[in-house]
């Protein structure tokens, strides 16, 4: 029997009777990461990495029951030992290694094989079989090092600053705000939306150490943001807050961004190919790392990276999820947020 | 080249046009005058003859980076542009080059003839030098088109801001016949090359469609109304005993209509005139969908003349005994046409009339008879307004009728290209047939962005089937589809083609069930049928 299977609410362990992000109401949810089409609302139970859990607390809700291990640690459920390991998506993500009579399989959840200096490092995992996600499964994607992305991003800025034009960069408030802010803190202030700022607390509380930034407010004057970096999230975008702002221009930084039709179709003033998932690159090099004979690939360019493997020998299937359906979770979990913000900071006194 | 690929970026990076504009002049100020002569050329559509088939492109990229075919065009189509899905796929150069733009194009002119070896080796070395940005602008100039946004009236002002010149007169000279390995920049933009030229086009006189009630443009007198045909806009020029024809899209097309050539013995020199080519017989205007049997031909057959013979109406007259027409006033340009035209009495060439109406109650009465005629509703031109250069409000105003509109189902959808590679954006639609559903159009348009996120995501989740990369969709959203008009059609199932559909709306509030039927359309055909 197989280690697991493909359900109407998941990723299902039949021999430990637990699910890995469920997108349906389960007893027992294994939580990869804390991005919105990981994990839900409604699960009895949740076993997370430590620092997922004041994520999911503090963006589902304060009382779910969560569990916690750290990377390398395991427990056992009727058997199957489930243990964490670092998937270097965001902060907390982790890999979900199982095992039950010396059999192996690991669910990556969502990760990329690039060091982004804020989450910990992805590390391949030995196993039989291995359920990769493929959003960015064709050979066009190819990331550039982090750091001439991020000298990319500085140059822009500092021209817009010059220019008196109010740098906007677009990013989720999980993970990407707080490699940007990791990674673009220096002589540049940088002023977060709310959404961001209440992420930014959680986690620093938990332990993160995360460069200082200054939350918008109705106090906040457009001077201040004109000489500064603004991040917000993408439910913001089309805002009359933006608009409301001295000579903005807009970035977005996502994967997406490789590609010109995609800039353009994005209409953003500029476009940064920076991304938290692996590139091609990225996931063929984890892929044989994991020495895995099966290959699951959930979501993305499915059919193709999944037909390729098995092109190249790596016998492979694709699999039908709910995963990567971010861009739309993201955008309704921060409505509620930005709302609230719009209100807040869309007040006269922005003059 | 680094400074072109700059200037791509930036034109790419701004949908403003002030800033685009800005991009521009900064080029123009600081570039070398042989690369001036190139953007330009490439951005109105001059391109340099290709020395190498993009097919052999493709297949050397794929060859080097041991990707298998299909894979290729996986990527294509996520991509939507062959000379970017080179680019990308492509290993990250070893070497550095620093040639400049002119340079580039001489070197891919020169490779004209040459062994497909030599071909190979050159364009290897050339990707192996040049950064992912610049190896797209690379393939690009053997293969492609620029469509980066750039308008020629863009381009134009540009130019005119960066050299103090009028922008009338450098739309001229860069619209007219030049070679960019000969011209000069200076020669280029000052227009010494058009005075020595016969068939240089004035640019098109543009209306705006009109948003005001009619009684608000003022006393119906100050006005000129014309029937709006629908046919192929155009430019005839006679200048020292040689005939040319300019479509609007800035091509010659003297050469498909020979139903007009007698022109080059009965015109005076030194006349420009403006109208429009369409299906002609007996003096009367045909359906466009008769003229489209004459469009984009290399040869025509004697069947094809006898079948779809062709007229040009004329609307105004640009040049005169070789002078420029173009400021005086509309009143003035008419009589000399007027005198010019009728005087000819040729069954092709034709003087499109004027529409006289005391009223704008009466006007807009007749407007609604324009289909009778094919015509697609009514131009009004202020009888004082000067031929201007491009689209200018004001002065002319286009009135189009309703097009007809038929509400369909959506069956089918597949992901668009270019911007809008990655989500589902073209669309098939279908009216009942008794029990069935019948496909009568595809269209592409007149969704908002966010309304095409809302489709696209219908489509992931109710997805039935999987054609490459068309999806059988389940039945569910209506949309009204608007239509200029229908023929017949052996090469659809339905029997009958919709000229030009696009969406009108999406009818949220409408089920499938409400559909319009094959029979409503059928009965439409009949009607106009008779009208030819």
């Amino acid at each position: 029997m197989a280690l697991i299977e493909f359900t109407k609410r998941g990723i299902y362990c039949k021999q430990g009777d637990f699910y890995v992000d469920p997108w349906w109401p389960v007893d027992y949810a294994v939580t990869t990461h804390g991005h919105s089409d990981h994990v839900r609302f409604g699960n009895k139970h949740y076993l997370c990495h430590t620092l997922t859990k004041p994520i999911i607390k503090r963006r589902i809700s304060e009382d779910l029951d969560v569990e916690t291990l750290n990377y390398g640690e395991g427990i056992v459920r009727n058997g199957v030992k489930i243990s964490f390991f670092p998937a270097g998506h965001i902060i907390g993500s982790a890999q979900v290694r199982l095992e039950y009579k010396g059999e192996v399989c690991v669910i990556s959840g969502d990760y990329k094989t690039e060091n982004d200096g804020i989450s910990d490092v992805f590390e391949p995992v030995k196993c039989h079989s291995f359920v990769s996600e493929s959003t960015f499964g064709l050979p066009v994607y190819k990331w550039q090092k982090q750091d001439i992305v991020f000298d990319k991003i500085k140059s822009w800025v500092n021209d817009n600053i010059s220019q008196t034009k109010t740098s906007v960069l677009i990013a989720y408030s999980l993970g990407k705000a707080q490699r940007l802010i990791k990674n673009l803190a220096g002589d540049v202030p940088i002023y977060v939306h709310n959404s961001i700022a209440n992420l930014n607390e959680v986690i620093i509380n938990a332990g993160v150490n995360l460069p200082e930034t200054i939350r918008i407010t109705p106090e906040t004057t457009k001077d201040e943001l004109q000489k500064g970096i603004v991040i917000v999230p993408p439910a913001m975008r089309d805002s009359r807050w933006i608009k409301n702002l001295s000579h903005p221009v807009t970035g977005i930084c996502s994967g997406w961004m490789q590609v010109r039709a995609h800039r353009r179709w994005q209409s953003a003033d500029a476009g940064f190919a920076l991304s938290d998932h692996a590139d091609w690159t990225g996931l063929m090099d984890a892929i044989t790392a994991t020495g895995a004979e099966k290959v699951y690939v959930t979501h993305g360019f499915t059919a193709a990276f999944s037909r390729y493997l098995n092109d190249q020998g790596i016998e492979s299937e694709e699999v039908m999820t709910k995963f990567g359906q971010e861009d739309d979770e993201e955008n309704k979990v921060d409505l509620a947020d930005a709302e609230a913000t719009n209100t807040d900071i869309e007040s006269p006194k922005l003059v | 080249m680094k400074r072109f690929a700059k200037l791509i970026q930036q034109l790419e990076l701004s949908n403003k046009t002030n800033d685009k504009i800005a991009a521009l002049v900064d080029y123009f100020n600081y570039a070398d005058d042989k690369d001036k002569i190139w953007v330009i050329a490439l951005f109105t559509g001059k391109k340099p003859r290709r020395p190498i088939k993009s097919a052999l492109l493709k297949y050397w990229a794929i060859e080097i980076t041991q990707t298998p075919e299909w894979l290729f065009s996986e990527s294509y189509s996520n991509v939507g542009d062959l000379s970017e899905t080179i680019a990308l796929l492509l290993p990250p150069a070893q070497n550095t080059s620093d040639f400049q733009l002119h340079k580039w194009i001489e070197d891919l002119h020169d490779l004209e003839g040459k062994d497909d070896e030599t071909k190979k080796n050159f364009i290897l070395n050339a990707w192996n030098t040049l950064e992912t940005q610049e190896r797209f602008i690379f393939n690009k100039l053997i293969s492609g088109n620029f469509r980066i946004g750039v308008s020629n009236k863009m381009l134009v002002n540009a130019l005119a801001k960066q050299s103090s010149l009028d922008s009338a007169q450098i739309m001229h000279s860069i619209m007219g016949k030049w070679n960019p390995y000969e011209i000069t920049f200076t020669e280029l933009i000052n227009g010494l090359h058009v005075n020595t030229d016969n068939s240089w086009p004035y640019p098109f006189c543009l209306a705006y469609a009109l948003e005001q009630e009619t009684e608000k443009l003022g006393d119906i007198t100050e006005w000129q109304a014309e029937w709006k045909w629908d046919g192929i806009r155009g430019q005839i020029v006679k200048r020292n005993g040689e005939l040319f024809i300019w479509s609007r899209g800035e091509e010659l097309v003297t050469e498909q209509f020979p139903e007009l050539h007698f022109l080059t013995d009965v015109l005076p020199d030194g006349v420009v005139l403006d109208g429009e080519i369409l299906a002609v017989q007996d003096k009367q205007v045909l359906s466009f969908s008769t003229l489209q049997q004459r469009l984009n031909r290399k040869t025509i057959s004697k069947k094809q003349l006898d079948d779809a013979p062709i007229g040009f109406f004329v609307y105004d007259i640009l040049e005169f005994e070789a002078n420029d027409f173009r400021e005086h006033p509309l009143s003035k340009r008419r009589k000399i046409l007027e005198k010019l035209i009728g005087s000819l009495d040729e069954s092709a060439v034709i003087l499109s009339p004027v529409i006289n109406c005391k009223t704008w109650e009466e006007l807009a009465e007749l407007r609604q008879t324009s289909r009778s005629i094919n015509s697609e509703g009514i131009m009004l031109k202020k009888l004082s307004s000067h031929y201007h250069s491009g689209r200018k409000r004001g002065d002319w105003w286009k009135w189009k009728i309703n097009p007809y509109t038929v509400d369909a189902v959506m069956i089918y959808a597949q992901k668009g290209s270019g911007r809008r590679a990655n989500f589902f954006t073209d669309y098939t639609f279908a009216v009942r047939d008794g029990e069935n559903l019948v496909t009568i159009a595809k269209a592409y348009s007149g969704l908002t962005d966010k309304e095409i996120k809302e489709v696209n995501s219908f489509v992931t989740k109710n997805a039935i089937e999987k054609f490459g990369p068309v999806r059988t969709v389940k039945p569910e959203l209506v949309f009204e589809i608007a239509f200029e008009g229908i023929a017949e059609s052996k090469r659809h199932k339905a029997g009958l083609a919709l000229r030009f559909p696009r969406i009108l709306r999406w009818r949220k509030d409408k089920k499938a069930a409400e559909i319009n039927t094959l029979e409503d359309l059928r009965q439409l055909l009949a009607s106009t049928f008779i009208n030819g």
